[in-house]
């Protein structure tokens, strides 16, 4: 038993702290976010090549570090703090991950670019009428000349504008909900057929909606068995809501600090508010919340190789507890810093949309509470 | 005790709801389906003011001399049930519903007489000058200096949190005269013309990405503004007393109607998403948390009129106001919360310009359904109700000093 993290995962957080705190800060993000194309590829390429951040958690084999997903929780925790908007978790996390389990020629052509910045992965799970369920597909990929037709409408595809890649959920048989044939491809982004409709996102970020229209896809951008995908795709979503989790304690954290540190310059009636037992219980239990999520987020991580079931349960529970917090954490900073919370003035108005997104990216509280309750 | 409208008061619903239906007409509902703060444009607010004007029912509480209805409190709980379940925009409240009571009980005759009739007919808007970026919560330490120069005062200072300042043609503010020892001696209530040479107007940008010119809130600030001492109301030092005759007001209305209106769309959207091949609506989880919800309301909506039908005319409702905000500002941030969880995966979607196609501006293809796109901004927005009008610490402060002495 050991929860601390290695040397060299401190010495990793330490490095890239303080790269965002010199390279994206608050101000140099926002003008990020605003600019045409919505991300910083600068940021990225430093990322891969002065930092070694995208190789950390991905095997030596295929040119990473041979992390593993403590380093992704670490890299995502600090990210959150700067409310970093490139595709890590759909890069690294969700594609890297992926890619590197399955092994094999795309895996050794692929990785390697992940780590080295130049493939950028989004992950295009979601359809208008399925809601949080993997399984709920309209996408449909049927065989043809020795590939597959893709044809389909994939909704909210995070960081899909910024994307090489798309990794595809779609059906090749079986009905709309049914857990046998869902499968998985690699489609690149600018095949034939393929259009985005790009979009900011509340939180800052960008996403598009995805249609394929006769999409060809070669028999070997096939990712895991034809129609048996699901399983995969389970861990992967868990991979997923790991990260994002932790994304999130970066996020609740930052939130906390700035809200003490306004409660201590804001004088209301001749002092600080911070001086207010109401206003100091409340900071309190924000720290009790982000606590309780970290115990859980970090369980989780521990458990994402365990069998799918408690692997499944312990994302879910993670999820559960750390959304609630989310909650708590955003609606108090705001509530605290009064009216400037409400403003686009301060930071954490920007941290508090993070949040309010991230409580429901991947399933809401409600969906994980059932997800966990049907594996007891 | 009777839960029942009598014949008269049921014949007066039907005639409200059918001019409603008429008037509230169908560019102005898509608008309002549209709002991510619960108003029209400046336009709109005018063009819905001007038609209650002509119907005489802009403002249900003013004095018949002035020209109010003559409505029973009845008649005037009726009329905000049929407004709010419509989802008519609310009347924007400086004008009709703040500064005008003031300008009744400590106006001149010359004053009432030049600013009633074109605030009754919204002609002229109004904004309110009272938050400082010093002063929130505590009020009466208000900075902003109105020094005396001749006929003028001259001000100095900034307002911020004003409400639609940029439409306003007139602000009521309350500006500091002199340096008492009690910080509420020294204030008093002056009407300036927005027009006046050295005011500027900034937005505030708040969560929900308002429209250039949409902007829901700003800083006003003042660079030796002259305003005539006739523009004084009452007597100089007397404005804290205006104010707090004023706050009387601001706690005074219900919120449930409008809150029913609100968890009706939410139903509405659940019942249009789809969780799992039905719609949301259908999901036990989903209303089990809707039912919450509604007996909540239920519970908020009684109370109000426990309330108000136990006040005499002039009366103030003391702790139970305080009681009604926080009750009703924390279900309304609740209900905007379970409608961003309704509307799904397409929340996270930005339609900044929510009126473009509305109003023939470009647009591109809205991703997901047209209900969506309110739903995050309207949450972010309404994180303001349990800050404004006095904090819910604020609230519950003052209940505690007026119902246990504390």
């Amino acid at each position: 038993m050991n929860l601390s993290l290695t040397e060299e995962q401190v010495l990793m957080r330490d490095t890239l702290r303080s790269f965002l705190a010199d390279r994206y800060a608050f101000d140099t993000h926002r003008a990020i976010l605003e600019s045409e194309s919505g991300w910083s590829a600068n940021c990225w390429r430093a990322l891969a090549n002065e930092l070694g951040v995208l190789g950390a958690s991905l095997p030596e084999t295929l040119g990473g570090s041979g992390g593993n997903a403590i380093d992704n929780l670490v890299i995502l925790e600090s990210m959150g703090r700067s409310l970093m908007v490139e595709p890590y978790l759909s890069t690294v996390v969700i594609g890297g991950g992926l890619l590197s389990r399955l092994g094999g020629a795309l895996a050794e052509a692929l990785v390697p670019k992940i780590v080295s910045g130049e493939v950028v992965i989004a992950f295009a799970w979601a359809e208008p009428q399925g809601r949080y369920e993997l399984s709920d597909l309209r996408t449909t990929a049927v065989r043809s000349d020795g590939g597959y037709l893709l044809c389909g409408h994939k909704a909210v595809v995070v960081g899909a504008p910024w994307a090489t890649h798309f990794v595809v959920t779609a059906r090749t048989s079986g009905g709309e909900r049914d857990a046998e044939g869902v499968s998985a491809f690699l489609v690149e982004r600018d095949t034939a057929g393929t259009s985005l409709q790009s979009y900011p996102t509340v939180d800052g970020g960008r996403a598009a909606e995805l249609r394929f229209d006769q999409v060809r896809v070669p028999a070997h951008h096939l990712l895991g068995e034809e129609g048996q995908a699901l399983p995969m795709l389970e861990r992967v979503m868990d991979e997923a809501i790991v990260a994002v989790c932790a994304e999130g304690l970066g996020v609740m954290r930052r939130m906390l600090d700035e809200t003490v540190e306004y409660a201590q310059q804001r004088l209301q009636f001749g002092k600080a508010i911070a001086s207010f037992q109401v206003l100091q219980h409340r900071m309190v239990d924000m720290h009790i919340a982000i606590e309780q999520a970290t115990s859980l987020v970090t369980v989780a991580t521990l458990k994402l190789d365990e069998p799918p079931r408690e692997r499944a349960q312990a994302a879910s529970a993670a999820k559960v507890q750390t959304g609630r917090a989310l909650r708590l954490v955003g609606q108090s900073a705001v509530q605290i810093h009064g009216g400037m919370g409400v403003t686009e003035e301060l930071a954490v108005g920007h941290f508090f949309k993070r949040a309010s997104v991230i409580q429901h990216q991947f399933g809401s509280v409600d969906h994980h509470l059932r997800r966990y309750a049907e594996r007891l | 005790m009777d839960l029942a409208y009598s014949p008269e008061e049921n014949r007066f619903r039907d005639e409200v709801r059918a001019w409603i239906t008429q008037n509230f007409d169908a560019p102005m509902r898509a608008m309002m389906a549209q709002s991510k703060n619960g108003y029209l444009d400046k336009e709109g607010q005018r063009l819905w003011q001007q038609r209650l004007y002509e119907r005489g029912w802009v403002a249900p509480e003013w004095p018949v001399e002035y020209g109010g209805p003559d409505w029973t409190h009845t008649q005037r709980s009726i009329f905000y049930e049929e407004c709010a379940g419509a989802g008519c925009p609310q009347v924007i409240a400086m004008g009709v519903k703040m500064v005008a009571y003031v300008l009744m009980k400590y106006g001149t005759a010359e004053q009432r007489a030049r600013f009633l009739p074109p605030i009754l007919r919204s002609e002229e808007f109004w904004c309110q000058g009272y938050s400082e970026p010093g002063s929130g919560s505590d009020l009466a330490s208000l900075q902003m200096k109105a020094e005396r120069g001749g006929d003028d005062y001259v001000l100095n200072g900034s307002k911020t949190w004003t409400t639609l300042a940029q439409w306003a043609d007139w602000m009521f503010c309350l500006v500091r005269t002199s340096k008492e020892s009690k910080p509420q001696a020294g204030i008093s209530f002056l009407l300036i013309d927005m027009r006046s040479p050295g005011i500027t107007v900034a937005p505030i940008v708040t969560l929900d990405s308002p429209m250039p010119g949409q902007q829901e809130i700003n800083q006003v600030f003042f660079d030796n503004v002259r305003v005539p001492v006739s523009q004084l109301v009452g007597e100089e030092g007397q404005g804290w007393t205006c104010a707090k005759y004023l706050l009387e007001f601001e706690r005074g209305n219900a919120w449930a109607p409008t809150l029913k209106h609100q968890l009706r769309k939410v139903r509405e959207i659940a019942l249009k998403e789809y969780a799992a091949g039905a719609p949301l609506f259908e999901q036990a989880d989903f209303r089990r948390r809707y039912a919450e919800l509604e007996i909540r309301l239920s519970a908020a909506d009684a109370s109000e009129l426990r309330v108000f039908s136990g006040l005499k005319a002039g009366q103030s409702a003391g702790a139970d106001a305080n009681m009604l905000k926080l009750v009703a500002t924390e279900l309304q941030q609740d209900i905007t919360e379970l409608a961003f969880e309704a509307v799904g995966i397409y929340g996270q979607a930005k339609v900044r310009d929510t009126w473009a196609e509305l109003q023939n501006r470009p647009a591109d293809p809205r991703p997901g359904p047209v209900y969506a796109a309110p739903a995050a901004p309207a949450y972010f927005n309404y994180r303001k109700v349990t800050i404004y009008g006095g904090t819910s610490e604020i609230q519950r402060n003052i209940m505690s000093k007026i119902l246990f002495g504390l």
